[in-house]
């Protein structure tokens, strides 16, 4: 999976540079997440702009690296989703759990 | 009822070809004559499903064997449309895994239950020596 890794002070920005996120390629996120939570760096903002298409496994490894942040009191937040990427969240009522917010300086901002 | 659109595709028990079958059904939304909805929504779903049928074969029922291939079959009338996904595993009870909700917290569970939210008609059957998750979506 291609990514951008930008560090902001203690947060690190993730874009999604694919169309597709789905169970080919959602397990390499779930592993460079990971690696940034063994770093301690726990605060991660994952830019989803480019992704068109999110399915069950993609959900799954966002929904990983929000059990990991939290568990290590760090926070994952999601911003820039697509209408049709958005609806998803909604369809398994995921949009409970996750903060999502519309740009990338409003989920900075946050933290 | 003949059926008018035929698409029958075998394809290696790898996750690599995830895109190319969902596209199909996304290009399919936009041809087929019945459909009164929303398009663009259709053309999601059904790679949506298709993504999840798929995945579901060659990573749980085909245990990700790289001998084993997945077979997809799409037909489409004015009425409905159909889609059939060939594994070669031992098969799994459909309705069990339908009734269990995945919780807020769960990283997987999802995809089953997606395609059941989605088409109005799943079953998983076997045929030959193969079984079958058959998921219809009518147009009316």
């Amino acid at each position: 999976m291609q990514l951008k890794m930008v560090e902001q002070d203690d947060i690190v920005n993730i874009s999604i540079e694919e169309e597709r996120m789905d169970a080919h390629n959602s397990g390499d996120l779930k592993e460079q997440m990971l690696q940034l939570f063994d770093e301690g760096k726990c605060n991660l903002i994952i830019d989803l702009s480019s992704v068109r298409f999110i399915d069950s496994s993609g959900l799954g490894a966002l929904v990983s690296g929000f059990k990991n942040a939290s568990a290590r009191e760090g926070s994952l937040k999601l911003c820039c989703l697509q209408p049709q990427v958005r609806s998803m969240f909604e369809l398994t009522r995921l949009h409970r759990v996750f903060e999502i917010f519309a740009n990338h300086d409003e989920a900075l901002e946050s933290f | 009822m003949s059926k008018r659109i035929k698409v029958d595709i075998t394809v290696p028990n790898q996750t690599k070809y995830l895109g190319v079958i969902g596209r199909i059904g996304e290009s399919m939304a936009y041809s087929l004559k019945g459909y009164q909805g929303n398009r663009r929504e259709l053309a999601y779903h059904l790679n949506l499903v298709l993504t999840e049928a798929l995945a579901n074969a060659i990573c749980h029922a085909n245990s990700c064997d790289p001998d084993k291939d997945v077979r997809v079959l799409i037909t489409a009338s004015d009425q409905d449309l159909t889609i059939k996904v060939y594994d070669q595993g031992e098969g799994f009870d459909i309705e069990a895994l339908a009734k269990l909700k995945a919780q807020k917290h769960d990283e997987g569970g999802r995809g089953i239950q997606i395609i059941f939210k989605l088409m109005d008609q799943v079953k998983y059957l076997q045929e030959g020596n193969r079984n079958v998750l058959e998921m219809v979506k009518y147009f009316h």
